[in-house]
C-alpha cells in the first residue's frame, strides 16, 4: 500500500510540454528522500485539461498542479510528499481561491463533466491491465460471453440509444444487427481511429489513457456480430497511441482475454493494428477498408454496404474509438444507465475537443443537451484577452458553425443539423472577433481540395472551383454574383459526390454564408475585411496624433509608399503600398494600424 | 495531393537494402501489408525513392505503379528526402486560428524554403502539417521529435538558432 499517489499525465499534450522529465525528476526525488515505498508515481493518459499542461495530481487530497517544470520537482517532493503541506503557489490557480483548497474534481472545468467514455482516463496507468481491471475492465466482456447470447447484447446496446459517435450519428445497435444478420464464413470488426479532423483529439486521448477498454469493446462486438478478427485502423501521426495499444493488445493476449476460447466460452477473437500514412479520406469507413487492404484509401460507393460486404469483401461492423469506448459501461451498468443521460434522441455523453481562443484548451465530456454557452464560458473558461465570442466551428472540414446568437442551443445530433452545423467527431474550435469567417470557410476548403482523393468529379473538380471564388473574394476581386455561384456549387457538390467528405465538404461554405452573409458582403461590395485578417483588403493609416514624425516608417518602406518631413505626421499611399506590414513592426509610437 | 519528387541521386548501402529485405521476407506472403512495408521502408531510408519502391514491388509481387499509386497517395510517403532536422508546422484548425500560419512565413523568411523543400545544406526541411493532436499548446511546430508550443513568430528565429549551430 502506497500512502500517496502522484499521476503525471502522459498524453501527447503533456508529453509535448515535456512530462517525462517531470516523472523521471519526481521518481529520482522521491528514491533520494527515500519515499519510494510510501509514494507512488503512475503515468495516465490525457486528464483533459491540456492547456495547463503539464499536470500532476497528487492522492488522496485531490492537489492539481498545473504547468509543472522539472525545477519545481524538489519543492514538491520535500513539502508535499514529504511533509504533508501543498505547495499552494504550484497549484492551478483556480483551486486556490478559496479558503479550502479546491480539489481537481471540484474546479470549474471538471464540475460540470459526466465522463463515460474518458472515465478512466487521467485515473489509471494505460500501460497496466490490472489497473483497467481493478476499474471493472473485462466484467463487461466476462458477463457478455457467459451471461447473455449475441442478441441479447444487441439488444441492450439498441435501447441504450447509443449513436455513432465518429459524426454520422448511425444507431449502433442497428449498424451490429446488420452484420450480425448476414451469415459468412468469416466478418470483421474494424476501430476507426483514423481521427483526421484537424482539431480533434478525443479518440487519441481515449487510446493512449485507456486502450484495454477498446480492446473490450471490440471483442464484445465481435461476439455481437459474429466476427473472429478485429483490426484496428490508427493515424500515423499518433505514435503514444499505437505503442500502447500494443502494450494492451499483448498484455490481454497474455491474459487469455484476446485469443481462444475467452473465459472458456468457445469464442476466439483476435486483434491486429493498421497505421495509416495521412489521407484524411480514409477516416470514411469505406475508404479506410479499402486501405487496410493495402490500396490507395478511395470510397467504394454504397450499396453494398460494409454490413454486407466490407473489409476483404467480407460483412464488416466499423465503429469509431468513442462509440466503442461507450460500450463497456453499457453492457454492465445496463441500457437505463446510457438512456437517462442526454436528449430524446441523443443519449449518453460526447467528448469534444475544445480549442482554439478560448481559454481551458483541453478534452470535456458532457451529458448530450448541454448548452455551447455552458461549455464555453463555465467549462471552457471563456475567451482569453477579453475578446468577443464570435463563432465555434463544429465537425471540423465537414461541419458548419455555430454563431454568438445560437450559444443557447442544447447540443445534440439534431439541434446541430437543424442549424446546418453537425456533431462531427466533437472538435469544437472557438474564434473570437480576430477571426475572418471567410478566411476561416478558405481554409477548410483549402483542406478538402488538398484531401480530395480524386475519385469522384464533383469533389475532385467542385471544391477546386469553389476554392478559386473564394480566394477571389479574399483578394478583394468578388462580386456579389460570386457567393451565388457558391451556392450553387455547395448544393451541386453535396448532391452528387461519392463519399462522405465530398458530400460534406461545402458545409464550411455554407455555414459561414448563412450566419456571416455581411462578412462576405464587406469583402466583396466594401473591399474592407473587417476582422482585419485577409491583407490583401487591408490599409494601413497613419494616426496623426500618435505619429511623431521620426521617418523611421519612410526609411524602411520597401516601396517607398510613406511621405511625410521631420517631426511633421506622414501618410501612406495605399496605391503602393503592399501591405508587408515593415512600417507597422517598426512604429514606436503604435501609430500606424491595419484598417 | 501534389508531390515533389526529388532530383537527387539514390545512395542506398547494402545494410539498407538487407533491412528491407527481412522486411519484406516476413510480410510477402499477405499483401494487404503493402503499406506496412512501405512505411518500414521510409523509416529505414527516410524516404521512399523510385529505387525503393521497386525493390517492395518485386519483394512482394506487386505491380510498381500499384506502389507508385500507394506511394502518392498518402501524405506521409515522402518522394524526396528529409532534411537532418525536418520542421513541421501544424496546420490544424487550433493552430491556424491561433496564427501558424505566420510560422511557416517566418521560417520561410529564415531559411529560404517553401513547404515540401529542403534547404540545400540537407540540414532543415519544412513541411506543412496535419493536426498533430497538441491543441492546448497552439501554436505549435515540430522539429524532428522535439516539439515547441505557444509559439510566435518572433520565437522562430531563436528556436531554429539551437539547430544552425
Amino acid at each position: 500500500m502506497y500512502r500517496s499517489h502522484v499521476l503525471v499525465c502522459g498524453g501527447t499534450g503533456c508529453t509535448s510540454s515535456n512530462s517525462t522529465a517531470i516523472i523521471e525528476a519526481l521518481e529520482k526525488e522521491i528514491e533520494a528522500k527515500g519515499l519510494k515505498d510510501e509514494v507512488k508515481v503512475i503515468k495516465t493518459g490525457c486528464f483533459g485539461l491540456c492547456a495547463l499542461g503539464p499536470v500532476m495530481v497528487v492522492y488522496p487530497e485531490g492537489s492539481f498542479y498545473s504547468e509543472v517544470k522539472v525545477e519545481n520537482i524538489p519543492e514538491i517532493v520535500e513539502e508535499h510528499l514529504l511533509k504533508g503541506r501543498i505547495v499552494k503557489h504550484l497549484l492551478y490557480e483556480e483551486t486556490t481561491q478559496t479558503p479550502d483548497i479546491k480539489s481537481i474534481n471540484e474546479t470549474n472545468f471538471y464540475k460540470k463533466q459526466k465522463r463515460v467514455a474518458l472515465r478512466n482516463c487521467g485515473v489509471i496507468d494505460p500501460e497496466n491491465i490490472e489497473e483497467y481491471i481493478a476499474m471493472d475492465g473485462y466484467q463487461a466482456l466476462a458477463k457478455a460471453l457467459t451471461e447473455m447470447t449475441p442478441e441479447d447484447v444487441i439488444n441492450v446496446v439498441k435501447d441504450s440509444g447509443l449513436r455513432g459517435r465518429g459524426g454520422g450519428g448511425f444507431p449502433t445497435g442497428l449498424k451490429w444487427s446488420f452484420t450480425a444478420k448476414n451469415s459468412a464464413n468469416q466478418k470483421y470488426v474494424v476501430c476507426n481511429a483514423d481521427e483526421g479532423d484537424p482539431g480533434a483529439f478525443m479518440d487519441r486521448s481515449v487510446l493512449e489513457g485507456d486502450p484495454h477498454c477498446i480492446v473490450e469493446a471490440m471483442t464484445i462486438c465481435g461476439y455481437a456480430t459474429g466476427a473472429t478478427e478485429g483490426y484496428i485502423y490508427v493515424r500515423a501521426e499518433y505514435p503514444i497511441a499505437v505503442h500502447r495499444l500494443e502494450i494492451a493488445i499483448k498484455q490481454a493476449r497474455e491474459y487469455g482475454l484476446l485469443g481462444k476460447d475467452i473465459f472458456g466460452s468457445g469464442f476466439d477473437f483476435d486483434l491486429h493494428i493498421r497505421l495509416g500514412a495521412g489521407a484524411f479520406v480514409c477516416g470514411e469507413e469505406t475508404a479506410l477498408m479499402t486501405s487496410i487492404e493495402g490500396n490507395r484509401g478511395e470510397p467504394r460507393p454504397r450499396p453494398p454496404y460494409p454490413a454486407v460486404k466490407g473489409l476483404f469483401a467480407k460483412p464488416t461492423t466499423e465503429n469509431n474509438v468513442e462509440t466503442f469506448a461507450n460500450i463497456p459501461q453499457i453492457i454492465l451498468r445496463g441500457a437505463e444507465y446510457f438512456n437517462s443521460m442526454g436528449t430524446e434522441r441523443s443519449k449518453g455523453t460526447k467528448v469534444f475537443a475544445l480549442g482554439g481562443k478560448i481559454n481551458n484548451t483541453g478534452l470535456v465530456e458532457i451529458p448530450m443537451g448541454t448548452t455551447l454557452r455552458e461549455i464555453i464560458e463555465d467549462i471552457g473558461g471563456g475567451i482569453p484577452n477579453g475578446k468577443k465570442f464570435k463563432a465555434a466551428q463544429t465537425g471540423g472540414p465537414s461541419g458548419g458553425c455555430i454563431p454568438a446568437s445560437l450559444m443557447d442551443t442544447e447540443i445534440d445530433y439534431d439541434n446541430l443539423t437543424a442549424i446546418g452545423c453537425m456533431m462531427g467527431s466533437g472538435g469544437l474550435i472557438v474564434m473570437d472577433e480576430d477571426n475572418c469567417m471567410v478566411d476561416i470557410a478558405k481554409f477548410f476548403l483549402d483542406f478538402t481540395v488538398d484531401e480530395s482523393c480524386g475519385k469522384c468529379t464533383p469533389c475532385r473538380i467542385g471544391t477546386k472551383r469553389m476554392m478559386e471564388i473564394l480566394e477571389k473574394i479574399t483578394n478583394g476581386k468578388g462580386t456579389l454574383e460570386d457567393l451565388d455561384e457558391l451556392e450553387s456549387l455547395a448544393s451541386y457538390i453535396k448532391d452528387n459526390s461519392l463519399c462522405g467528405l465530398g458530400q460534406t465538404a461545402p458545409n464550411p461554405v455554407l455555414a459561414t454564408l448563412r450566419f456571416f452573409r455581411d462578412e462576405y458582403v464587406a469583402h466583396v461590395v466594401d473591399k474592407k475585411c473587417p476582422a482585419g485578417v485577409c491583407k490583401a483588403l487591408l490599409n494601413f493609416v497613419i494616426d496623426e496624433d500618435k505619429c511623431k514624425g521620426c521617418t523611421l516608417c519612410a526609411r524602411n518602406c520597401p516601396v517607398g509608399a510613406i511621405s511625410g518631413t521631420v517631426r511633421n505626421p506622414h501618410t501612406i499611399d495605399s496605391s503602393k503600398c503592399i501591405k508587408c506590414g515593415v512600417c507597422v513592426s517598426n512604429c514606436k509610437f503604435k501609430a500606424i494600424s491595419k484598417k | 495531393m501534389l508531390k515533389k519528387i526529388s532530383k537527387i541521386p539514390f545512395k542506398g548501402t547494402p545494410e539498407q537494402e538487407a533491412q528491407l529485405k527481412a522486411v519484406i521476407e516476413e510480410c510477402k506472403d499477405d499483401k494487404s501489408l503493402l503499406m506496412h512495408v512501405m512505411q518500414q521502408a521510409q523509416a529505414i531510408y527516410g524516404y521512399l525513392p523510385i529505387e525503393v519502391q521497386k525493390m517492395i514491388a518485386d519483394g512482394m509481387d506487386i505491380p510498381l505503379e500499384k506502389v507508385y499509386g500507394v506511394s502518392t497517395f498518402y501524405a506521409q510517403f515522402a518522394l524526396s528526402p528529409k532534411g537532418e532536422y525536418n520542421i513541421s508546422v501544424c496546420l490544424g484548425t487550433a493552430c491556424y486560428v491561433k496564427g501558424a500560419q505566420s510560422l511557416i512565413d517566418k521560417v520561410t523568411e529564415i531559411l529560404g524554403i517553401e513547404s515540401g523543400e529542403c534547404t540545400e545544406d540537407g540540414k532543415f526541411s519544412l513541411e506543412a502539417c496535419r493536426c498533430i493532436g497538441a491543441c492546448g499548446l497552439a501554436p505549435v511546430l515540430s522539429i524532428n521529435d522535439e516539439v515547441y508550443g505557444k509559439l510566435t513568430a518572433d520565437q522562430i528565429s531563436g528556436v531554429l538558432a539551437k539547430y544552425q549551430a
